[in-house]
């Protein structure tokens, strides 16, 4: 469904990525794992538009969208949550909602994903018309998951959802994650700190360090492997 | 009695001129944090163009209804066309450069303007044609309010709740906001933040347009610096009331515009500057972000 081949990402003249090669199918959910600073966000980035890689391509259903930008890529089906959530401070929780629909025209069928996510997420229903900005860190986490979810997204990238979470929400939150790849059949690609979390509910892996794939497996040999281990499962 | 509502009248009426102006400066701040110095001219040009097309449609013999709606349609479009295109040759190339490179070039766009009206109007004050008839029914009130300023009121008003309707409830003002409040995550949803950006430069030189048709067809004459004062002036209000606040400026200018009236209505015309700048420096340094501005910190 995603081919990233071979990209080189740049800040100004700081090289981000390095001949990052990845692959994901549809319906599955990938994992990609890294310390602080490996250069996950930034894979998310390239692939979103908003830091569109200098050198490589990105191939969404074979078809070439790294030279478009971001609001084209969203079009296409690709959504993403990205890290710090990034909700509308001022928005209410409800218009918040409505940005994620902001490309789809068929009233109806928003009307129906909005109570579908409500039912989700019941304290979004509660809280709908209040500032998006007022919420908690887990309900802002809700939010901006569903605000995707809105668009109807083929494949949804994921950045560090657990991040600055309870461990109680972040469970909440990975079992939503798999009953949408379940339930709505979405392609799920999600970045990591939290590798164990990650690779529990993941068909493969990547790990990612200094901009570099360093490996890649299905996520269950990942999860034994001695230096995975080691550097990100702290055992 | 009636001098009190006179200078009170008078200071809405500059208050709405202010805030048509205004509300440009800050809609723009809040959606790029750019000071667009050239918005004063857009105003100028605005009441140039109403002067030319409605000079033309009179001699033409058209009736005073279609005088002022032509003219306000072709204040409006040109307008809105320079500040479309004011947006894409001055700023959009800058936009990653860093803040003071597009000021700069704001500025440079203000100078540029300036000049151009000048050497083709010369600097000579032009006669404005008073588009606004006296009203009958104002005339046991004209020693209070003029029908000009009535009419000024009224436009005014009209226009900013249209405004305030555009933002709160259309899908362009909503893009609007999101993309003032968070510019990336804008993007991710899939908002054209260009194009945003864009309308944006169109809405507030529409507007500014109205202001410069009115207040020039209320004063009768025009000429190539009036933009920098009034620009000044709506800058100070937009600042006053919270730059990046769209009821902010309006606030603002309002303040502005009452004590400008009632300085020079109490004290003397010589002294409307001198309150209406003490004002802003007395609020400032209370509340530094504006009356209904908020801190913001700035974000690495």
């Amino acid at each position: 469904m995603l081919e990233l081949r071979q990209i080189d990402t740049f800040y100004g003249n700081i090289q981000a990525l390095h001949e990052i090669d990845l692959k994901i199918e549809e319906g599955e959910i990938i994992s990609l794992i890294g310390a602080n600073g490996a250069g996950k966000s930034t894979t998310l980035m390239s692939i979103s538009g908003i830091t569109p890689p200098r050198y490589g391509e990105v191939l969404f259903k074979g078809k070439p969208i790294h030279e478009l930008s971001p609001d084209k890529i969203v079009t296409l089906g690709i959504c993403q949550v990205p890290e710090g959530r990034h909700i509308f401070p001022e928005l209410t929780v409800s218009e918040n909602l409505d940005m994620g629909a902001f490309l789809r025209k068929d009233k109806k069928g928003i009307e129906d994903d909005r109570e579908y996510l409500y039912d989700l997420f019941p304290i979004l229903k509660q809280r709908r018309n209040q500032p998006g900005g007022n919420l908690s860190g887990g309900e802002q986490q809700m939010l901006a998951m569903s605000r995707a979810l809105m668009a109807h997204p083929q494949l949804l990238l994921l950045d560090e959802p657990s991040m600055g979470l309870a461990p109680l929400i972040i469970k909440q939150i990975f079992e939503i994650i798999e009953k949408i790849n379940k339930e709505q059949n979405t392609t799920i690609f999600l970045v990591e700190q939290n590798a164990n979390l990650a690779l529990k509910i993941a068909d493969r892996g990547y790990v990612l360090e200094n901009g570099k794939i360093i490996m890649h497996d299905q996520a269950d040999k990942l999860l034994v492997n001695k230096d995975v281990q080691k550097a990100y499962l702290g055992i | 009695m009636d001098y009190f509502i006179e200078l009170f009248f008078s200071g809405l009426t500059r208050g709405s001129i202010y805030a048509l102006i205004a509300l440009g400066y800050t809609m723009v701040y809040g959606i790029i944090g750019l000071i667009n110095f050239a918005h004063g001219e857009i105003y100028m040009i605005g009441a140039f163009t109403a002067l030319i097309v409605s000079t033309v449609l009179t001699i033409y013999g058209f009736p005073l209804l279609a005088v002022i709606v032509l003219t306000a349609l072709a204040a409006v479009i040109w307008a809105a066309s320079y500040g479309y295109t004011i947006e894409r040759l001055a700023y959009r190339p800058l936009r990653s450069a860093p803040r003071l490179s597009p000021l700069i070039s704001a500025i440079g766009m203000s100078i540029f303007l300036q000049n151009y009206v000048l050497l083709a109007q010369t600097s000579d004050f032009q006669p404005f044609p008073a588009l606004i008839p006296e009203f009958d029914f104002m005339e046991p009130y004209a020693h209070i309010v003029g029908s000009s300023d009535l009419a000024i009121l009224v436009v005014s008003a009209i226009v900013m709740i249209l405004l305030t309707f555009m933002i709160k409830f259309t899908r362009t003002g909503k893009a609007m906001r999101a993309t003032a409040q968070d510019r990336k995550m804008a993007m991710l949803v899939g908002i054209n933040v260009d194009n945003v950006i864009s309308i944006t430069f169109i809405t507030g030189s529409a507007l500014a347009a109205i202001g410069g048709l009115l207040i020039a067809s209320h004063i009768g004459q025009i000429n190539f610096y009036i933009g920098f004062i009034a620009g000044i002036k709506a800058f100070t209000a937009a600042v006053l009331g919270g730059i990046g606040s769209i009821p902010g400026a309006v606030l603002g200018s309002f303040i502005l515009g009452l004590t400008e009236a009632f300085a020079t209505g109490y004290v003397s015309s010589d002294y409307e500057d001198v309150f209406a700048f003490s004002l802003l420096v007395l609020i400032l340094i209370f509340k530094p972000a504006g009356l209904l501005g908020k801190a913001t910190v700035e974000k690495v």
